[in-house]
């Protein structure tokens, strides 16, 4: 539904040569998906959206919406962003203060090429306040609604028109905790009813992971890593993946040897350990070994089987509430992990950490 | 789907002014140093030449020995220097009591005193001066002869024909200006750097010495600096009153230097120069003292609520305070023109002169054709004034910070120029130019439409740039993302958003050119004369009761104006 193909876009930037936003982008997001851009603020998913929109023109590449070669470079293709098949959401959400909340939503109705009748507007317009739940308000201006029902506003006009895709950009980021895990699940549950197309940005790990069907990975303009949530989660391909995604443990080493089914053997200071080994490392790199807090599993005696068992003495133990961050000294390195309340343990007990082979990576050290 | 041509260099979809738009800004920048430029241009021109024969001219320095090495230069220097000081200072001072009493104190119905301080706005500085002379008039004025009754004194208390006079009056008018700007200061103020000296355990004294006082310096600066340079630069106080009591000052200089027989433009230009030098000065040093001061403003633009001083008892000393002013400084003069607009001749109130009370003077003014000439030129020129500078400001206002074209930042200098050219200087200026231009319009009101909108681009500028600046560009980026072609989301959003921060400007260059006094003074002659100028001949001539009358017309219409304003800014939620 949507193809992004080496997509370039550089932004002038008075003497310099420019900053390059965003840098050979490319990705295809089928129909009726989720697919979300992840990445911290500044590595080009808000241009990379923008080109999508057309509301930015790239500077190289091809955009195909809808089957529609909106953008290319090679032939000089442009659609005005006002003839795309899209719907938008914006970060600011951009209501427009002068109108009232039906105004706002029927405003796409009215602009757009084909006319539609009266009736048809009320009809279509109170369908979308009411998909996103904000019946009733129709005629409050829309500057007195909160911003939950502003960031719900945004929805419904970007939906009412029936764009065949939906472009968000970071449109939680401006709710509180609470309000932002409602909507997370309220608007996966709308993309799901409706089966629109969607291209998601966020720089919010909790929010890709949970709602996406495919994630990229964003750095520095480019995609390092394309995704199921699960596979991103649990096969890193990169440090940056790994740290940038939740919180993880690393421990330098070496390979010593590698298996064809994608698993091997690291050296460490503190010992063997068995892990899965990317197929483009060879024996004798240098790696870092990656491992999630909650996969250590702790043992207070030493156990008489189990792979990756290492000796260590426990650093500090925090209460967190849902569990506790329990972090445990072994020589150099510090482990981080998350344990059940039901541990009891002080500081400078020895301990027996257990890493699960099938939790641990392997990555190349170097970037 | 439609699919165009990528222009070039072109950098976003959508944009007001695409590639062959560089003409625009060209244009502009055309309109705008013909308008701002030019005129001062032949005023430095024409202060270097000396008319030797008719139309023979010579270039000599002998204009700026004539202007500046009299033997009354001095003194005019020295009575500009205490006029403009002086009434910097007592301004400041009315105006930071009345904006500390009203905003940081609990002193009782001090909300209520909030737009009554500002009332005095409404009162053209020309009736201004001729209410106080109505009061203060060592001779006949008012407040004198209750005063000499009450306790029998032989002679008259206040004498308005002095400078301290003059001080006074100018003052009074302008301390609404001194009140927004403090009250602005106050409110930006951000509460929790008082509380958390007080929290450090500073008491009272010592948290307004060592923090109120001091966030307020880098404004008080520039607020005394601003009342500095508008004093200097006016010439209605030192008009009525100056000139009678022969208390000269710089700007009555260069109006005389134009009045008298035969005229002598080249001292006058040599002065305007000279003035127009030390108002640059002023407003230069005043953007920079700003610019000092925004760096102690919260950026964020976020109201606060100001931390409340309980004044104990002595809250009914503010009281009082607020009370006499309301009395004695702004309602007093509405009433005594009131008052005088009845009588047939000016005489003492008291029960003998109930009897003279009558519409004569009203009656008189029905078939008078002089003052309907006039209200008309002012009409036509409040309005056309405020339409073409809105016009033009809005257009370069949107080159300057939508299109981002290059050199852009140009226009929005050559639209600034302006703000530091004093009224009469501009008079000058327009004198010297259109003398000798081929444009047949000296004598008609449309030179005086092209001083307004000269004068008043800064405002029209400050209006529609603050309002195209807050509009977020993601706002019109929606529309375009819902379909709407540029012209569209121009319409249907940009235009409605811009409406009431263009409507503002527009009402207050109405406002200003309604009652603009200083350039009309040596612009608007015999058909071109509009009513603040008819109000100073009439009284000179001594017909002070008429006078009066015309005043209150001309009130009536202001108010009338302000009264569609606050309509307008109520149904597009204007903030005042
Ligand atoms: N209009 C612009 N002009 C110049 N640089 C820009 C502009 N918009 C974005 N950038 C730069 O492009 C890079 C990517 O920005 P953006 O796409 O907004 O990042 P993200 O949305 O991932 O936080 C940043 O370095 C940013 O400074
Ligand atoms: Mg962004």
């Amino acid at each position: 539904m949507i193809e992004v193909k080496s997509l370039v876009k550089i932004f002038a930037d008075g003497k310099n040569a420019g900053v390059k936003a965003v840098d050979r982008v490319s990705f295809n997001v089928e129909e009726g998906r989720f697919y979300t851009l992840l990445g911290p603020s500044g590595c080009g998913k808000t241009t990379t959206l923008r080109c999508i929109a057309g509301l930015e023109k790239a500077d190289e590449g091809e955009i195909i919406v809808a089957g529609e070669k909106v953008y290319s470079a090679s032939d000089r293709t442009f659609v005005p962003a006002y003839r795309r098949p899209i719907g938008m959401v914006f970060q600011s959400y951009a209501i427009w203060p002068h109108m009232t909340v039906f105004e706002n939503v029927a405003f796409p109705l009215r602009v757009g090429k084909q006319k539609v009748s009266h009736d048809e507007i009320r009809k279509k317009v109170m369908t979308a306040i009411e998909q996103v739940e904000l019946g009733g308000y129709e005629d409050r201006m829309a500057t007195q609604l909160s911003g939950g029902q502003q960031q719900r506003l945004a929805l419904a006009r970007a939906l009412v028109r029936e764009p065949k895709v939906l472009l968000l950009d970071e449109p939680l980021s401006n709710l509180d905790a609470k309000l932002r895990e409602r909507m997370r699940v309220e608007l996966r549950e709308l993309q799901r009813r409706l089966g629109i197309t969607t291209l998601y940005v966020t720089h919010d790990q909790i929010e890709a992971l949970s709602m996406s069907n495919v994630i990229a990975v964003m750095s520095a303009g480019v995609t390092v890593q394309e995704g199921t949530p699960r596979e991103i989660y649990l096969q890193p391909r990169s440090k940056f993946v790994a740290q940038f995604i939740g919180s993880t443990n690393q421990i330098s080493g070496q390979v010593i040897n590698q298996a064809s089914d994608g698993t091997g053997t690291v050296r460490t200071d503190e010992g063997e350990i068995s892990c899965g080994i990317l197929s483009d490392l060879r024996t004798g790199d240098k790696v870092v070994v990656v491992v999630r807090p909650e996969s250590i599993v702790l043992h207070q005696r030493k156990p008489s089987h189990g792979d990756n068992v290492l000796e260590g003495k426990i650093g500090a133990a925090m209460f967190l509430g849902e569990y506790v961050d329990c972090t445990i000294e072994l020589g150099k390195n510090v482990l981080e992990t998350h344990q059940p309340h039901s541990l009891r343990v002080r500081r400078g007990d020895s301990v027996w950490v257990e890493l699960p082979p099938t939790d641990c990576m392997a990555l190349p050290a170097e970037q | 789907m439609a699919t165009v041509a990528l222009p070039r260099s072109e950098r976003t979809g959508f944009r007001l002014l695409r590639e062959p738009a560089l003409i625009i800004p060209i244009i502009g920048a055309g309109v705008l140093i013909y308008l701002a430029v030019l005129p001062l241009f032949m005023l430095v021109y024409g202060s270097f030449e000396k008319e030797v024969a008719p139309r023979e001219f010579v270039t000599t320095l002998e204009n700026y020995q004539n202007a500046y090495a009299s033997p009354y230069t001095y003194s005019t220097f020295v009575n500009s220097i205490i006029f403009a000081s002086g009434s910097a200072g007592l301004t400041f001072l009315l105006g930071t009591m009345l904006a500390w009493l009203t905003e940081r104190t609990n002193t009782p119905l001090r909300t209520l005193f909030v737009p009554i301080a500002v009332v005095p706005l409404i009162l053209p500085g020309v009736l201004e001066s001729i209410a106080w002379i109505f009061l203060l008039s060592p001779k006949f004025g008012y407040l004198n002869v209750a005063l000499q009754g009450l306790f029998g004194l032989q002679a008259a208390p206040f004498n308005v024909f002095s400078l301290p006079g003059m001080i006074w009056v100018h003052s009074v008018g302008q301390v609404p200006l001194a009140f927004l700007l403090m009250v602005a200061a106050f409110k930006s103020m951000d509460p929790s750097l008082e509380e958390s000296a007080m929290m450090s355990g500073a008491n009272t004294w010592q948290t307004f010495r060592r923090v109120t006082f001091r966030l307020l310096m880098p404004t008080t600066a520039s607020v005394l600096l601003i009342l500095f340079v508008r004093t200097l630069e006016s010439f209605e106080t030192p008009a009525l009153i100056g000139i009678p009591a022969r208390i000269y000052v710089y700007t009555s200089e260069i109006y005389l230097a134009f009045n008298e027989y035969p005229p002598d433009y080249g001292r006058g230009a040599a002065l305007a120069v000279g003035l127009l030098l030390l108002s640059a000065i002023g407003v230069w040093l005043y953007t920079r003292s700003t610019r000092e001061s925004k760096k102690y403003q919260t950026v964020t633009g976020k109201a606060f609520r100001p931390r409340q001083f309980d004044l104990g008892p002595w809250k009914w000393v503010g009281f009082s305070f607020l009370m006499v002013y309301f009395v004695f400084v702004v309602l007093m003069p509405f009433l005594v023109l009131f008052w005088a607009s009845f009588l047939p001749f000016f005489a003492t109130p008291g029960w003998d002169a109930l009897d003279k009370l009558s519409l004569d003077n009203y009656r008189y003014l029905l078939g008078f054709r002089p003052f309907w000439d006039a209200l008309q030129n002012s009409i036509i020129l409040a309005t056309s004034t405020a339409t073409v500078a809105m016009i033009l400001t809005s257009l370069i206002a949107w080159i300057v910070y939508k299109s981002r074209l290059p050199g852009s930042w140009l226009l929005d200098f050559l639209a600034f120029i302006p703000i530091t050219v004093p009224g009469i200087v501009m008079g000058m200026a327009l004198i010297l130019l259109y003398v000798a231009f081929p444009l047949p319009i000296y004598g008609t009101i449309w030179l005086l439409m092209i001083a307004y909108v000269t004068r008043y681009m800064p405002y029209g500028m400050r209006a529609a740039s603050g309002a195209i600046v807050q509009i977020h560009s993601e706002l019109e980026e929606a529309a375009s993302a819902s379909g709407a072609s540029w012209w569209e989301t121009f319409k249907r959003v940009t235009l409605p958003l811009l409406r009431p921060g263009i409507a503002a400007g527009w009402i207050y260059i109405c406002i200003v050119s309604f009652r603009e006094f200083s350039t009309s003074v040596l612009l608007a002659t015999g058909e071109s004369r509009v009513l603040s100028i008819l109000l100073f001949t009439m009284f000179e001539q001594g017909q002070v009761t008429v006078v009066a009358a015309i005043g209150i017309l001309m009130i009536l219409v202001l108010l009338i104006i302000v009264g569609i304003f606050y309509k307008i800014s109520g149904r597009f939620g204007i903030q005042t």
